[in-house]
């Protein structure tokens, strides 16, 4: 038993309903109790759908138990057919269906359907949403896929985007301009997009893009496998990754890696003067492995930022992370407990995230600004502008993107100048945010022990620390701008620790800043 | 007689027939009710047994999510705990002591039972036995069934409540009961008005907090305030209280019936009833009529999801001017929805249950002006034309008695208005 408040990850079915839902002409039969209807709304609000996912659900009720749950089924599955007209048919139980045991998958072959029944094994005690998604692709694939003759030209196939994805809508729009301007045609685009009888022509194409290793690698190493196509293993997320995976794409087609670049205004934002002051600006990241992976290069290496921390919630990517966080010198952390993703940033005390919609909510708690870089998706994750995160406009986009939440680069120079101005002080944040980018005290719940708000929170010292500030000391470091304060007194501390001082006076807080002068 | 609603010239629905469905159902479990029952319970946490999907289910249903440390979790059944009954009564044990000393300011825990809990036959009643003896009588600890394969969206609000009914000290004392969880600012409105018509003697099932006093017995009456309160009724009648049948309090005149029925029961005079009904009626009335403009001579159609469609059906037809086509409802209970049927325009189909597709099929045909449905359906039915009201706004938004009879109006109101405002065709 697990005790969980807030998830980032769905059970597997949610993830087989990612694929339904992004294809066309397959139906989902899924046995399940009425409420895991609410599934749909996934879809159709966050997702702003106009159509129902092609999902039918059994709903069998207790009353049913024990009684015929399977006749429940087999009356879906043919209403289904005969309902939707599907093309296939994928078949399965969610966690509780699963307890019962009617065997969907046999019951759907015994009912002699002249079209391809597809069952899936999901164990929901075992596995996620992801999982669901890679699983149900792969099934999918390798029961419709046939090996065959090639496209006289060269083409590929885009593997990965489903339904309720970040940013695939766009990154598949990016992604084909960008192979189009490479002389490449994209064959079938799946799960977004695909009939069934699209993944039955998916041989044709000469290579795979792997877009989202969670989602579509088993399918990959499968067509590797069994119909001779090499897959893309750079995943396009940042310009230089861009470069790379360009590279990559000429090295298996022979075509030329030249491609115009004038779209590409990630670079020379990051190197004009404003971008100054992001320079070693600490970071933390976490989210799907394939995300933050991308991320920490972009931080790094096209924004000058520091990485502190990094993180995955999906442990099928953990070995991918640990060695990406060797490779920055930092311990990775791999949980799907947000309250542990909250202590480690408490503890590291980054000057911004780079997180899912959970992060922003701590972030919003500790008064730490967060830009949103991976799923679980939110409404927001669905703007109504073109705005994807693969190939050049990507790295545009992300640019912006991680700059908007933080304080720009002029602005932060007056803060220092006119820190006691009243316009300036310290709760206003951002002016571009307006009231917003006030840190804010915790929202809905009134429990009865609040956590503590942003001010509260860089204020505070650490229970365990024996340093004590003395109260001139405590009062300059309030006149430092809130958005440096708490590195200010981490630096601070660290510094009065390291040289054994049990007590900070003004002088042990210029002293440490001139330490840590950079 | 203080006052009793006209009743319809062409009859009521009461006795018309009722279109039985069984077949997929489009709408939540009882989970969903943790979402505002923990808002109103300020000192209670509700510990889901379940699985991955019912954790899933809380915080899509929490939609934007009331971040914050929630006073709601799910422990996750994990392969190891369905092989071995015993062992998960144990770590259950282990969760519910871990969980309490981080939160020691928890007073009532509630161990909710799911669909996964339910058919490996987890035994949370005696698990809430035992960690009562444990935790008790600083904590207590109930149980109740919020699943799927037990109960539809608004009846774990139903099971959470009949929960609580049997471990009520048992009294004597005269003395009404009102059923249903409202929003504070709400419950004060109408605990000023039963005030005003001299009955003192009022408590509010859920309280607000363990600590506040409640207790029942055979001279206690109670009225519901929601229409999904099935097993909390039979619970009370159980205990020997007595149920004050009337229609529910939504919009002007359900709220005068409402206050009407218990007026009677408690033997307020005509004077003091209109003396402290007739403003707020008046105000009332005033706010429906503005606010409901835009609904007059519409027809609408509600698939059955909050369990609250025949007495909304009512204030729409009565107060709005709208014309029911269908009015869906998950079930239909005579005891409890009856006087409202009584005052329901004879007309509309009514139906009880659900075969989602048919339905559809036949909103479709019907392409009535507004639909009543969940969140599911909500954008494909506009993006098909047809204009919705998503029903779980309802039991999020305060909605009850006089004051809240405009806003209710302004509810159904709103997606009307606003299709007729929007100049473009949506082109997706
Ligand atoms: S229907 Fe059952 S399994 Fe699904 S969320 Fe509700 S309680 Fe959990
Ligand atoms: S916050 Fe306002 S003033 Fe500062 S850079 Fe942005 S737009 Fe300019």
């Amino acid at each position: 038993m697990k005790l969980s408040v807030w998830t980032y990850e769905g059970p597997p079915h949610v993830g087989a309903m990612r694929v339904a839902t992004g294809m066309k002409g397959l139906h989902y039969v899924l046995h399940a109790p009425q409420g895991d209807t609410y599934a749909d709304l996934l879809f159709t609000m966050i997702e702003r759908r106009n159509h129902r996912p092609p999902v039918s659900y059994t709903t069998f009720q207790a009353r049913d138990l024990g009684a015929d749950t399977a006749h429940l089924f087999k009356d879906a599955c043919q209403d289904a057919v005969d309902r939707f007209k599907p093309q296939a048919i994928i078949v399965g139980a969610s966690c509780t269906a699963e307890l019962i045991q009617d065997d969907p998958a046999g019951l759907a072959e015994t009912m002699g359907f002249d079209i391809p029944v597809i069952p899936l094994e999901l164990p929901s005690y075992q596995r996620k949403e992801n999982f669901g998604c890679d699983e149900t692709f792969f099934q999918i694939v390798r029961h419709l896929a046939k090996p065959m003759e090639r496209t006289a030209r060269v083409t590929c196939n885009l593997i990965g985007p489903t339904g309720l994805g970040f940013r695939h809508r766009d990154d598949i729009e990016e992604l084909t301009g960008l192979l189009s301007d490479m002389g490449i045609d994209v064959n079938v685009c799946a799960p977004m997009g695909a009939t069934p009888a699209d993944i039955a022509r998916m041989g044709a194409a000469h290579f795979n893009v792997l877009m989202y290793p969670e989602t579509a690698e088993s399918a990959a190493r499968w067509m590797e496998r069994e119909l001779d196509q090499p897959y893309t293993k750079i995943v396009p997320i940042g310009a230089g990754a861009t470069r790379d995976f360009i590279a990559e794409v000429a090295a298996i087609t022979g075509k030329s890696a030249l491609i115009d670049e004038s779209r590409l205004r990630q670079p020379w934002y990051a190197a004009s003067v404003d971008s100054t002051y992001l320079t070693g600006k600490r970071v933390f990241l976490f989210g799907d492995g394939t995300h933050v992976k991308a991320a920490a290069r972009i931080a790094r290496d096209e924004m000058g930022f520091e990485v502190c921390g990094m993180g995955c919630f999906n442990r099928e990517m953990a070995r991918d992370i640990r060695k990406t966080a060797k490779d920055y010198g930092v311990e990775a952390l791999i949980t799907d407990d947000y309250l542990e993703v909250e202590e480690a940033i408490e503890r590291l005390q980054p000057e911004m995230i780079l997180g899912t919609q959970m992060e922003r909510h701590i972030g919003k708690r500790l008064g730490i600004p967060c830009a949103v870089i991976s799923a679980p998706v939110h409404v927001q994750d669905f703007p109504a502008r073109y705005s994807p995160q693969m190939g050049f406009e990507g790295a545009n986009v992300i640019f912006d993107t991680w700059v908007h939440p933080l304080v720009m680069g002029l602005e932060e120079h007056l803060l220092h100048m006119f820190r006691e101005d009243f316009e300036f002080h310290d709760d206003a944040g951002a002016s571009h945010h307006g009231g917003q980018a006030k840190p804010r005290v915790v929202e809905g719940d009134q429990s009865p022990t609040p956590a503590a708000s942003p001010l509260e929170f860089s204020d505070q010292k650490n229970a365990d620390d024996n340093v004590i500030w003395l109260d001139d000391a405590e009062r300059e470091l309030k006149k430092i701008p809130f958005f440096v304060r708490g590195k200010a007194r981490r630096n601070t501390e660290n510094f009065a620790t390291e040289r054994g001082l049990a007590e900070i006076s003004v002088d042990t807080l210029y002293e440490a800043k001139a330490h840590f002068a950079r | 007689m203080t006052y009793a609603p006209t009743p319809p010239t062409g009859g009521g629905c009461r006795t018309a027939p009722v279109l039985k469905e069984r077949g997929q159902r489009e709408v939540f479990c009882g989970l969903t009710g943790i979402i505002w029952l923990h808002r109103k319970m300020q000192d209670a946490f509700f510990l889901v047994v379940g699985s991955r999907t019912c954790a899933h289910l809380l915080q899509s249903a929490a939609g934007v999510m009331i971040f914050a440390e929630p006073r709601f979790a799910t422990a996750i059944l994990e392969e190891g705990d369905l092989a071995g009954l015993k062992d998960a009564q144990d770590e259950l044990d282990a969760q519910v002591d871990r969980l309490l000393a981080r939160r020691p300011d928890i007073k009532q825990l509630f161990l909710v039972g799911s669909c996964p809990s339910e058919v490996i036959k987890l035994d949370l009643a005696k698990a809430a036995e035992r960690l009562s003896i444990t935790h008790g009588p600083s904590v207590r600890v109930l149980n109740f069934s919020g699943s799927g394969i037990e109960t539809t969206f608004t009846e774990g609000e139903d099971a959470c409540l009949a929960s609580m009914v049997p471990v009520l000290p048992e009294t004597d004392a005269r003395q009404l009961v009102v059923v249903g969880a409202l929003p504070d600012v709400v419950e004060d409105q109408m605990l000023a008005l039963l005030g005003g018509l001299g009955i003192d003697t009022v408590r509010c099932l859920p309280t607000r907090t363990a600590a506040d006093e409640l207790s029942v017995g055979p001279n206690t009456v109670f009225a519901l305030t929601q229409p999904f309160l099935g097993e909390t009724h039979a619970a009370l009648l159980r205990r020997h209280a007595r149920h004050l049948p009337a229609p529910f309090p939504y919009g002007e005149e359900g709220t005068t019936a409402w206050l009407a029925t218990i007026a009677a029961e408690f033997g307020v005079d005509a004077d003091t009833f209109a003396k402290v009904t007739d403003a707020p009626r008046a105000r009332a009335r005033a706010a429906v009529s503005q606010a409901s403009e835009a609904l007059r001579g519409k027809s609408v159609f509600f698939m059955p999801d909050s369990q609250m469609e025949i007495p909304l059906a009512r204030f729409l037809a009565r107060e709005c001017g709208m014309q029911p086509i269908e009015v869906g409802q998950p079930y239909i209970h005579d005891a409890l929805h009856g006087p409202d049927l009584d005052l329901l325009p004879a007309g509309p189909q009514i139906s009880e249950g659900q075969d989602v597709d048919k339905q559809l099929d036949r909103a479709r045909a019907a392409r009535p002006d507004l639909t009543v449905c969940g969140l599911g359906l909500a954008n494909p039915l506009e993006a098909e034309g047809l204009t919705t009201k998503w029903a779980i706004e309802l039991v999020f938004t305060p909605v009850h008695f006089y004051e809240q009879a405009g806003d209710l109006a302004g509810l159904f109101s709103r997606p009307v208005r606003r299709r007729n405002m929007l100049g473009l065709e949506a082109a997706e």
